[in-house]
């Protein structure tokens, strides 16, 4: 059967691309140079404020995800849209829009210091919490809001009916099911943060395991001690991402929100308050970026659009390799085996590309391919989450249809099971594409001054303080995240017959 | 002749034993209970369903290891009968090859057939363009083209009104007859097979029994299924 072939063509190249790597970083790092003091703090502020993030997203979480549940009003489901978009949105493009308006010169210490209030720092320890809970309670709010959709509201109209106490009988129960998943997913999440630690962390409080792995590369050029903090994040990867498994309910992507359940308790004005609260935070620093990036537009420098190509072909390379070998890896098992990427760290990965390919060319001559071989690994495991449901429907509803007519292999596919996918097929397209368009991390290993990425250009901007242009990079490349993604899912749409 | 030579076919932990022999060129109503088998016998005769114990025979040949599309047999399933993203053109012409851009030729066989079937000037809507009645028709235009001489019908109708399932049901069975095939019939309503059919195959859990002609299974059934008929 040549569908096998391929399927297990595919998963070998996988397995290969994972475990290499990961052997590579394990063999160097075999010595194992005891860990110093500095690695020890970074491993503790790594799971410290990874714990912190957590805790705080999906505290927060609760309250806005329960008044979206039983609240209608003009904007919710452009709300809950948006609370999709920090998904796709690159990060580096985030932290701007927060230095906007928690950083020095924000809107929030402009505001501050007339009252005689202290300023807020944004840099050191409680940037990087802030940052994490930006990202990740929109992610906990969609989560939990899943919970509570679950609960059938004929149940509230039995406990309304017999003025019960609905927290206790039907809130509660959801909440001590549905929670820790939503913990556990974040935890991991900012275990492995990397761009929110380089750009807002740093320094001997604020520094993760993965920054430490690029700081010993990058500036100590120490392989032996990037490759044994490679095993420990490779540790706490693994460890933080069973845990997550064992915990983790519900489809991060999932649609289907449009209900609202009819209540008949709560207060309406904490509910908007909660509402607006959440969704200044989340949209202030997208509009502040937004404005400052009109205006910085004309500072951009003329090596931003070399800058931009190179994006654009990792991004695109990376569509099409990530759908290569996603269409055949598309069963259980093939899910199962990729998962396997989503805990190893692109870091990692990339400290062990590094090492294999050293010897035989200058790692800066591939600094492209690897940052794209990378992206694929990390959306793999998104894209199949997104494409299996489709492929296994497509064989429940016409599989036998084909066999009866005589369809195999290929004939199979383009005939039958491509058209049924297109949808799902488009927006993993999509959320590829956004995802390694904004990537900022292995990039910063291989890539030497003027051949990197556009986040990467972005970056090198803040540090040199040209804020403006870092601004009007910031926009382009958002707007070109973006613009892919609608691309591919447009696509996806248009002429889709379901 | 179709014959099931003391076959089991096994789906899952369900198993169903067949030893029987259906004649060629005659209409066999499937008929039984609901979860006793009667798809699962569609689906093993079919090849879907994998076949753990004896043999089936067509007209002599051993065609027990068969894959589906190499066995004398097209199938009208319950539902998904076409494929939503093709034109009726394209579903049909899938009969005669997997191409979706047919020759001239095909394209001719397929819009004579149509015709038969009566569908004219509907060869390049999608199925969602069509009613019930007429996706019923596009699809036993394809199972007609099929150049197979078994025709297995699993309740393709089920979701029309009663008008209509039987007003589809007489049209099936009188092209198929026309076209020489053998038919066998999942139904649920006796009235269908005193209608159209020349013998009744009763399936009761885990066995689905001989052929016995219409008016005297109807008349005085097999003791198993005298509670179903009622």
């Amino acid at each position: 059967m040549a569908q096998r072939a391929f399927s297990i063509i595919a998963a070998l190249v996988v397995a290969g691309l994972i475990i290499g790597p990961v052997t590579a970083v394990l063999w160097r790092g075999g010595g194992f140079t005891a860990l110093s003091a500095a690695d020890v703090s970074a491993l503790q502020f790594t799971i410290w404020q990874a714990f912190w993030s957590a805790f705080i997203s999906v505290g927060l979480a609760i309250p806005v995800a329960r008044a979206l549940a039983r609240r209608a009003f003009w904007g919710r489901s452009a709300l809950i849209s948006v609370m999709g978009a920090p998904f796709i949105l690159p990060v580096i493009v985030a932290i701007l829009g927060l230095l906007a308006v928690f950083g020095g010169n924000g809107m929030l210490n402009l505001l501050l210091s007339p009252l005689g209030l202290p300023r807020l720092e944004i840099y050191g320890a409680q940037g990087v919490i802030l940052a994490h809970v930006f990202f990740n309670l929109p992610l906990a709010v969609r989560l939990i809001l899943q919970g509570w959709l679950a609960v059938p509201s004929e149940r509230f109209r039995v406990a309304a009916s017999l003025g019960a106490p609905v927290f206790w009988l039907l809130e509660w129960p959801m909440l001590r099911r549905v929670v820790p998943g939503a913990f556990a997913v974040i935890f991991v999440i900012c275990l492995g943060s990397f761009a929110v630690a380089l750009t807002l962390g740093g320094g001997p409080r604020a520094t993760t395991v993965e920054l430490a792995i690029y700081q010993a590369f990058k500036f100590d050029f120490d392989l032996s001690k990037a490759a044994s903090l490679a095993v420990v994040q490779l540790c706490l990867g693994l460890g933080a991402g069973g845990l997550a498994l064992l915990l983790s309910r519900g489809d991060m992507l999932g649609a289907g929100f449009d209900r609202v359940v009819q209540r008949w308790d709560g207060s309406k004005v904490l509910d908007a308050v909660f509402i607006s609260l959440a969704s200044l935070f989340l949209l202030a620093p997208l509009v502040a970026v937004a404005i400052a990036g009109m205006a910085g537009l004309p500072d951009l420098p003329s090596s931003i659009w070399a800058a931009t190509f190179r994006s654009l072909m990792i991004a695109l390379g990376a569509v099409a390799l990530t759908m290569a070998l996603a269409l055949p890896l598309a069963t259980k098992a093939g899910e199962a085996a990729s998962l396997l990427g989503i805990s190893v760290s692109g870091l990692v990965l990339g400290t062990g590309l590094f090492l294999i390919v050293q010897p035989f060319v200058r790692p800066s001559s591939v600094a492209l391919p690897v940052t794209m071989v990378v992206n694929v690994l990390m959306a793999l495991p998104f894209v199949l989450r997104i494409l299996r449901p489709g492929v296994e429907s497509a064989k429940a509803d016409f599989g036998r249809l084909g066999q009866s007519l005589g369809l195999s292999g290929f004939a199979l596919w383009r005939i039958v099971y491509l058209p049924r996918l297109r949808r799902p097929m488009g927006f993993a397209a999509g959320l590829t594409g956004a995802l390694a368009m904004g990537d900022l991390g292995v990039i910063t290993l291989f890539s030497r001054p003027g051949e990197g990425t556009l986040p990467l250009m972005m970056y090198d901007l803040m540090g040199r303080y040209q804020m403006d242009a870092a601004y009007g990079a910031a926009l382009l490349l958002v707007a070109l995240s973006l613009g892919v993604f609608w691309v591919f899912d447009k696509g996806g749409r248009a002429h889709a017959v379901v | 002749m179709l014959w099931c030579k003391e076959a089991e076919f096994t789906q899952g932990a369900y198993a169903l034993a067949a030893d029987l022999r259906i004649q060629t060129g005659k209409v066999t109503a499937v008929i039984g209970p609901s979860g006793a088998g009667k798809s699962t016998l569609l689906g093993g005769l079919a090849g879907f369903v994998p076949q753990t114990r004896g043999a089936l025979f067509w007209k002599g040949t051993d065609i027990t290891k068969l894959a589906p599309a190499k066995r004398p047999v097209s199938m009208l399933f319950q539902d998904n009968n076409l494929f939503p993203h093709l034109t009726v053109l394209q579903n049909v012409a899938l009969a005669l090859g997997a191409k979706l851009k047919p020759s001239a030729d095909v394209r001719n066989r397929v819009e004579t057939m149509l015709k038969h079937v009566g569908l004219d000037g509907l060869a390049d809507r999608k199925p969602a363009e069509l009613s019930g009645g007429q996706q019923s028709r596009a699809a036993l235009a394809r199972a007609l083209l099929q150049d197979r001489d078994v025709m297995l019908m699993d309740e393709p109708f089920s979701a029309l009104g009663p008008g209509l399932k039987a007003e589809m049901l007489d049209l099936s069975v009188a092209l198929a007859k026309e076209a020489g095939r053998t038919v066998l019939m999942v139904t649920h309503d006796p009235n269908d097979a005193a209608r159209v059919a020349d013998a009744i195959v009763g399936v009761s859990p885990n066995k689905a029994w001989p052929p016995v002609a219409t008016q005297s299974f109807l008349s005085d059934p097999p003791d198993v299924f005298v509670d179903y008929l009622g």
